[in-house]
């Protein structure tokens, strides 16, 4: 792995555009700067085009011998049954607006991190061969011909996006990035184009059920481990049901919550909150995923993924579904699930809380609703019973996850569910800049939370990593709250190199801090292991794990 | 897909240098490990992570979360990190073969 540059050498970013045009320059594949190139053993897994070994430094990436004729055959294909695509192509104006709004570019200083020329990428070969003036002017008017190195560059720049749609926010015409940086990634992938980790994460789960790979008595086993630390620290036994027939609900996280620190404190959070209320759900050991870096690949993988959620659904009879914390999966969930389905699906019912009665219409379709949503209706009802001063060494900032925040209106839940978990002045927010619809991605979304381009990931997540040391320094935030897996698995490695100081939780770990129970033991711990602020002896004692 | 040679014996590897096949695993991938990991000797510890990581991925089919990890051999994670410097993942399932791990980790 290449050598991570420090902090201080990073923060060092140049602007100065270079003096060559950008269809003269080429991208430098430096290690740290690009993830590698996928194992052919996944895409035989999932029956992917032209599986074969190759890196991506290497000067000859062994294409098939008729890869310009797929390209094109498939952006004609795309150009056709997605009417976005075309108009994106043909209505940016380039005014700019887009430029630096941009966390890759403010991180890199690279101009083809400015979304208008990230597209540029894909629109001049659209201009050369798909319209009338590219086919006559040719680079006069920003066409140009295909060739290796035109594919080498998507290689590089689609990797260098994380979906997150910040730019077509500012964009005054909608222009929408990800709907290219996802089509785009599928045309590199017609070819035999693939990072490795996003599909060893896709070959995992369509083989076994989750991206990490887990078997299902690996998924019962580490749940119930999490049960039983839930046990060991309150008193309160939360026993789990899988694979449970007749179950009002079917409850669906990211396996980031069941695998990795922090997000099992989050998972611990659900079953502490699970069993407050006596719920009637389970877990699925077959719809073990929330997550889908499918469609980081493709539509069709995407697609792939997903439908055992709603077939583990209908196997189990549940009425609905409640999805865990986490980011792009309620954005496949909420925005994808059903047309890819093909219907709203009849064998579920609209979703009502069976604590509340409240019946959360906006789940009308797609029958799903989102944990922060259950939550904060919980509260808003008076049906938690919470004590904030749990959380009394914690100071809070929030981080709106992208696909949550700025696909789908998820503002006020999470801010209203911190606001009764957290003792009063204890939550901060970052500059209005950066959160809310125009949150900072973490930087290493969208299937490129690998280990070999760090250094690309730290640049990314720049911008982010500056907001929340803002607050770091201003009001003493030491925790950088989210309601996103990826989140929870990306941003502490982020954090640990800008701002140390700041660790990463997310919120149903508070509320499971906060929740009190009839018959539990006396709390002295966070569900960490970290020592109260005012319960029991010791009194202000933080201790780091 | 590398390949790496380390006393006599020749081994797949995946690009981020972790043992492509599990039977493959020996005393010279260990050593081979040993070394990139910058650790000197390797004491009883340091196998009880091991065979622990092994006897659960064989189990399970993936390697344990970290807190499992911690409770079954009795070691905090400051500790892991004393007997192998880049960490559970990187270092000790690495050491013990098994493959990396993936998704929102």
């Amino acid at each position: 792995m290449a050598k991570l540059p420090t902090p201080a050498e990073l923060a060092k970013v140049s602007y100065s555009p270079p003096a060559k045009g950008w269809m003269e320059i080429k991208p430098d594949f430096r290690p740290g700067q690009y993830v590698n190139a996928a194992d052919p053993k996944w895409m035989e897994w999932i029956d992917y085009p032209y599986p074969r070994k190759w890196s991506v430094p290497d000067e000859d990436w062994q294409l098939p011998s008729n890869w310009k004729e797929i390209i094109l055959e498939g952006m004609e294909d795309r150009l056709n049954r997605f009417r976005s695509l075309k108009i994106f192509f043909d209505i940016c104006v380039r005014c700019g607006a887009c430029a630096d709004k941009c966390h890759f570019f403010l991180g890199t200083g690279d101009p083809k991190n400015m979304p208008v020329l990230r597209a540029e990428l894909l629109r001049s070969v659209y201009k050369r061969y798909f319209t009338r003036i590219g086919k006559a002017l040719g680079d006069l008017v920003g066409a140009r011909d295909l060739d290796e190195s035109v594919i080498k560059e998507w290689f590089y720049y689609l990797h260098q996006c994380t979906i997150c749609r910040r730019c077509s926010l500012f964009c005054p015409y909608g222009i929408d990035m990800a709907e290219m940086t996802l089509l785009g990634r599928e045309m590199l992938a017609s070819i035999g184009l693939n990072i490795d980790w996003a599909l060893a994460s896709v070959a995992q789960c369509y083989d076994k059920g989750s991206h990490i790979g887990a078997t299902p008595q690996a998924f019962k086993d580490m749940i119930d481990f999490l049960a039983e630390e839930n046990e060991r620290i309150t008193g309160i036994s939360t026993p789990v049901s899988y694979n449970r027939k007749g179950a009002e609900i079917l409850f669906v996280t990211p396996s980031g919550d069941y695998f990795a620190d922090p997000g099992t404190f989050t998972l611990m959070g659900y079953l502490l909150l699970f069993k407050y209320l006596d719920l009637d759900y389970t877990f699925s050991t077959y719809a073990a995923e929330g997550g889908n870096f499918g469609w980081f690949v493709s539509h069709e993988m995407g697609k792939r993924l997903n439908t055992k959620i709603y077939e583990e659904a209908k196997r189990l009879k549940v009425k609905w579904i409640l999805g865990g914390e986490c980011g792009h999966m309620w954005r496949v969930c909420n925005q994808y699930m059903t047309t890819w389905w093909g219907e709203s699906p009849t064998f579920l019912e609209e979703p009502v809380s069976p604590i509340t009665g409240t019946k959360f219409e906006n789940a009308k379709v797609h029958k799903m609703v989102h944990i922060s949503e259950f939550t904060a209706d919980l509260i808003k009802h008076g049906k938690l019973k919470l004590d904030p001063q749990r959380n009394a060494h914690i100071k809070l900032t929030f981080h709106d996850s992208c696909n949550t925040a700025r696909g789908m209106g998820i503002f006020e839940e999470p801010r209203y569910i911190i606001n009764n978990v957290l003792p009063e002045g204890h939550f901060f927010e970052m500059p209005p800049n950066t959160i809310r619809e125009k949150t900072f991605c973490c930087g290493s979304s969208s299937g490129i939370n690998a280990n070999e381009n760090m250094e690309a990931r730290m640049q990314g997540g720049f911008p982010r990593a500056n907001a929340v040391r803002y607050v770091h320094e201003k009001y003493g935030v030491n925790h950088l709250g989210c309601i996103c897996a990826l989140d929870r698995a990306t941003l502490p490695t982020l954090l640990q190199y800008w701002v140390p100081e700041v660790d990463v939780t997310g919120i149903t770990e508070l509320v499971g801090n906060a929740l009190v129970f009839e018959d539990e033991i006396e709390r002295t711990t966070d569900l960490r292991d970290r020592d109260l602020v005012g319960f029991g002896e010791e009194e202000g004692a933080e201790e780091e794990e | 897909m590398a390949v790496v040679e380390h006393q006599g014996k020749t081994f797949e590897v995946d690009e981020d240098g972790f043992l492509a096949n599990l039977d493959e695993w020996g005393p010279e991938w260990v050593d081979y490990v040993k070394e990139l990991e910058g650790i000197k000797e390797l004491n009883d510890d340091h196998w009880k992570v091991i065979h622990m990581l092994q006897d659960y991925f064989k189990k399970n089919g993936i390697a344990p979360m970290v807190r499992i990890l911690s409770k079954v051999t009795g070691f905090k994670l400051k500790y892991i990190y004393e007997l192998f410097p880049s960490g559970p993942g990187k270092g000790a399932c690495k050491m013990a073969g098994l493959p990396k791990p993936t998704g929102c980790v």
